[in-house]
Formats: structure tokens, sequence, C-alpha cells
């Protein structure tokens, strides 16, 4: 008898789509060491040259700020996410189950421009908060706060909260309350349990959650482009202009290379450096 | 049980803290909402005057009406295909050990951690090489691509939770596994596809970065004509596009909520 029915039939599709994202992760290699031709999309003779210009200040700036606003972006965002996370899951009431749920969810599935465009009104000149802090005389003129990075993390701060919250809360609800319930009956108080108890355990929530925010920041593009206003250089707005403003594609590809490299290498380092605790929460 | 004065001030702070964050998630759509209405072309609060004519503009703008099905489009066929092609794959994967299997779903998972930008790109450099034309197909193929880690996910948890019992009882009575796959495993799977297949169709049609490069003008969707008109104009006709998809993106995961259990889908319930 056929122990494994149906297995090339279940198979071989995901095969295809495998094998088509291989090619285009390969054709991006391929263009990365590849000269520009300026005016054409044709591309020249094999070159190191993209990867060097890299180490032009522009450009390592650009990477160097990247990383900071992820990094900042992922730190404020699991602050505010691990308090959601946290009364989701231990509050008794359903209809406020539902609400923190329905709210702190809504946002993933709105996508970028949408709730990139909501922070322009809240953060313009004539927006929301300038207006707020006008009228109450906390400052004279407005505040500039489009166009900076500061506005930037605010705003990717909202757009990582949902999956941060999701990831959170798996990793909350799925720890056995008895380990709670003895220390209280050992005395120990509510602070000390959270730091002692709940806290480790949920580390590889907290792992994956700060590792997922950082890898979709670094993929951001529509927040930086619009809120940053071309004066917050990012690697993916520099991406896009290299691309569709002077049509260079090698150089944008080797971008990407670096951009790619750098994001799974800050994932690995977090993992690695979260795998102590991890072990120590008795999990892998 | 008896409280002490620092549980309880511990449990006032905690509700505070709470109600302050989720005040902060909520603020962008509330402030959208109110200028969705305003009467000026100029952004402004609060609004000095009201009025619907930017829900008119937004209804009928041609480039977001013809977004809105091209996008929709896209999606019912990337969905789709994700969750014929991925659902069986986590099958494959949660019954069976095959050659390359760990290679396959380290490459099927990568969308989840590659950003969203060198996809786009790799697959519009891969279409420039090979001659395919920038039409619907390129655009499906990215977003089936980017969806499927979610329907994957999803299916796989569905896997686990089934009793496999009623599969072997099936067999023991004589049913070819064919016959077992159509009348007993796929039926059980049924909320897990669907909630993938929801999950799938959400993501596609609001996914922006990659379809960004990907699309020509022909083919984008509403994402990337929003973006562009954001490039172009400063009027409200966006925040009243914004409530609208806001009102039924809410309404759509109210009624997924109380039918399928969010809570479940997301694997954020208590067990």
């Amino acid at each position: 008898m056929n122990t494994r029915p149906f297995l090339g039939w279940f198979v071989s599709p995901a095969g295809l789509v495998a094998v088509g994202l291989i090619a285009a992760m390969l054709a991006v290699f391929q263009y990365s060491v590849r000269a520009y031709i300026p005016g054409t999309l044709e591309v020249g003779g094999f070159t190191w040259a993209n990867f060097e210009a890299m180490l032009r200040p522009l450009y390592a700036l650009a990477f160097w700020n990247t990383v900071l606003i992820c990094f900042e972006t992922a730190v404020f965002t699991l602050l505010l996410a691990y308090p959601l996370a946290f009364a989701l899951t231990r509050t008794n009431s359903t209809a406020l189950r539902s609400f923190i749920l329905i709210v702190s969810v809504t946002p993933l599935f709105l996508g970028e421009v949408v709730r990139t465009y909501s922070w322009m009104i809240v953060l313009g000149n004539n927006g929301f908060l300038n207006t707020l802090l006008l009228k109450l005389g906390l400052v004279e003129r407005p505040l500039r706060m489009m166009f900076t990075s500061g506005g930037v993390i605010a705003a990717l701060v909202h757009v990582t909260m949902p999956i941060m919250v999701i990831m959170l809360a798996a990793a909350l609800s799925h720890i056995d309350r008895n380990y709670e319930k003895a220390a209280e009956s050992l005395g120990a108080g509510p602070i000390r349990i959270f730091m002692t108890i709940t806290l480790p355990l949920s580390m590889p929530g907290i792992v994956a959650g700060f590792s997922t925010a950082f890898a979709w920041t670094f993929s951001a593009f529509a927040t930086p482009q619009l809120i940053g206003g071309g004066r917050v250089a990012t690697v993916s707005t520099l991406i896009y202009q290299l691309g569709f403003s002077s049509f260079n594609f090698p150089f944008a590809a080797s971008l990407s290379i670096i951009g790619l490299a750098l994001s799974l290498a800050v994932i690995a380092l977090l993992k690695k450096a979260a795998s102590p605790l991890e072990r120590m929460a008795g999990t892998t | 049980m008896k409280r002490s004065p620092v549980t309880l001030a511990l449990r006032w702070s905690g509700r505070v803290l709470v109600a302050a964050i989720l005040l902060f998630v909520l603020l962008p759509g509330v402030v959208v909402a109110i200028s969705a209405f305003n009467d000026r072309a100029i952004l402004q609060f609060p609004p000095q005057s009201w009025s619907l004519r930017w829900f008119y503009r937004a209804f009928s703008y041609a480039d977001f009406a013809k977004g809105f099905w091209n996008g929709l489009t896209v999606t019912v066929w990337a969905s789709s295909i994700a969750v014929v092609v991925g659902s069986a794959f986590a099958f494959a994967i949660h019954r069976y050990k095959f050659a390359l299997r760990d290679f396959l779903e380290g490459i099927l998972l990568s969308p989840l951690v590659i950003p969203h930008y060198t996809v786009g790109l790799g697959i519009l450099i891969l279409a420039s090489q090979t001659g395919i034309e920038r039409g619907f197909p390129l655009v499906i193929f990215a977003h089936v691509v980017m969806v499927l880690p979610f329907v994957m996910r999803s299916t796989y948890i569905s896997l686990e939770n089934l009793d496999t019992r009623l599969e072997l009882a099936a067999s023991s009575l004589g049913a070819t596994p064919l016959r077992i796959l159509f009348t007993v495993t796929i039926p059980l799977l049924i909320p897990g596809l669907l909630s993938g297949w929801l999950f799938a169709a959400i993501l596609s049609f609001n996914e922006f970065t990659a379809t960004l490069f990907v699309s020509s003008q022909a083919t984008q969707t509403l994402p990337v004509a929003m973006y562009n008109y954001v490039r172009e104009f400063a009027d409200p006709t966006l925040a009243a596009l914004s409530v609208i998809y806001i009102v039924v993106t809410a309404t759509l995961l109210t009624i997924a909520n109380s039918f399928l259990g969010l809570g479940k889908i997301l694997n954020v319930d208590a067990h």
C-alpha cells in the first residue's frame, strides 16, 4: 500500500512556486553584479562597482538610518504592545477581549497606504496634534513632525503594533497559570511574579515579535517615503528612487541584496541573543 | 481573596495604561474619519464646515474604481491559488517526510522575512529578462508568493487539531485514500481553509510595496492608485476612501470574530 498518497500532487504546485521565487531571487543577485548603462534597461558586464558604491557616505548613512529606525520602532512597539497583549489574555470580560482584539488587529488589514495617510493628517502642520498643541497654548508655532524620523517612527510603531500584539498574546496565552499561582501562594508580590515568571516565560513571543517588527519595518516603503518626504532616506526609498527615477536596476538590486542580508543578520542575532533566555523558559 | 494596596494600584494603573495605548491605536482612524467630512480642500482641524463631497469624489475618481476591480481580480485569483497550493503543501509537510521537505518549507516561508521590495524587484527583473509581460499573471504570482506563508500556517494549525482517528475509521471501513480525503479530511479542514483564504484575501488586497514594482498602469491595484493620489493631490478624498476601508475591514473582522473566533485563528486563545 502507498503510505504517502497524493505526495506528488500535493508538493509539485508548491515546488513550482518555490522555483519561481528562487529564480526571482537569483535574478536580483545576477543584476547586482552587472554594470549600469545609463539611459537603457540593458545591463553591462560583470562588476563589483555597485557594492563598492555603497561604501559612499550617502548610502552608508541610509543603511545606518534604516537599522536605527527599525530598532527604535521595534523597541517602542514592544513597550506598547506588551500591556495590550497582557490585558487581552488576562481579562475575564468577553466584551473587553473582543474589543481589544478587534481594535488592535484591524490596523493589520488596512494596508500601509491607508495607515500612513492617516498619520499624515495627525502629524501635519495643520494636522490634529499641532492644532491641539496650539489651542492648549503649549507651543507657539506648529511643531515640525512631518518629514522627521520621529514622525516616521510613530507611524511605523502603529503599523507594527498588531503583529506584535498577536505574537505576544500567543505566547502569553500558552503560559501555565499554575506557576504564577504557586509563586503567589509562596508569598511573592505581583511585581516579583511578573518579573521572575511571566516575563521570562513570554520571552519566545518577545523575540518572535521583535524580529518580525524589525523585518516588517525594514520592508516598509510607503511610510518612510510619504512621512519622510524624501528627507528621511532609508534602504527602501533609495531602491525605489534608483529603480524608477534613474532606472539603475543593477544598483537597486545590489542595495536590496545588502538590505536582505542585513535584515537576516539582525534577526539571526536577535534569536541567538535570546536563546539562553528561551532555554531558561524551558522552550526552544 | 484579599487584595493588597499594591495589587489594587497596579491594577488601576494597568487599566489607565491599556486605555491610553488603545487611544494611540484608534487616534489616526478617528482623525481620518473627522477630516473625511471636512468641506474644504485643505486639511484642517477642526473642520469649519461639513460635507460628503469627498465621498462622491472617492467613488467617481476613475483610477480608484479601476484599482478596486484590478485589486479584486488579483486578490480572488491569488488567494484561491494560495489556498490550494499552500494547504496541499501544508498537508504534505504535516503528514510525510520527503526529499527537500525542509528546504521547500524554508523557501516558501521566506517571504515573511525577505523585504517586499526585494521580492518585487526580483520578479520585475525576472519578467524583463524572460520577456514576460507585466500583466495580471505577474502581479498574481507576486501575491501568491507573499500570502502563501499565512495560508500554510492556518492549514497546519487545523491539521494539528484534526482527529486522525476519523480518517483511520474511514480507512478501516474500506474507503480509498481519495475518498477519505474528500469526505473526511477536507470537510474537517474547511474552517481552517476558509480563514486562511480570508487572511490571504485581505493581505493581498492591501499589499502595496511589491505591487508597486510589478504592476503597470493597466494592472495597478487600489493601494497603488491611492499612493499615486496622495503624491498628486492634498484634498481629503483619500480620507473618505480610508473611512470606507476602515469600516469595511472592521465589519469583516467582527463577522469573522463572531463566526470563526478570531482568537482561535490567531492562536491567542488560552488553552
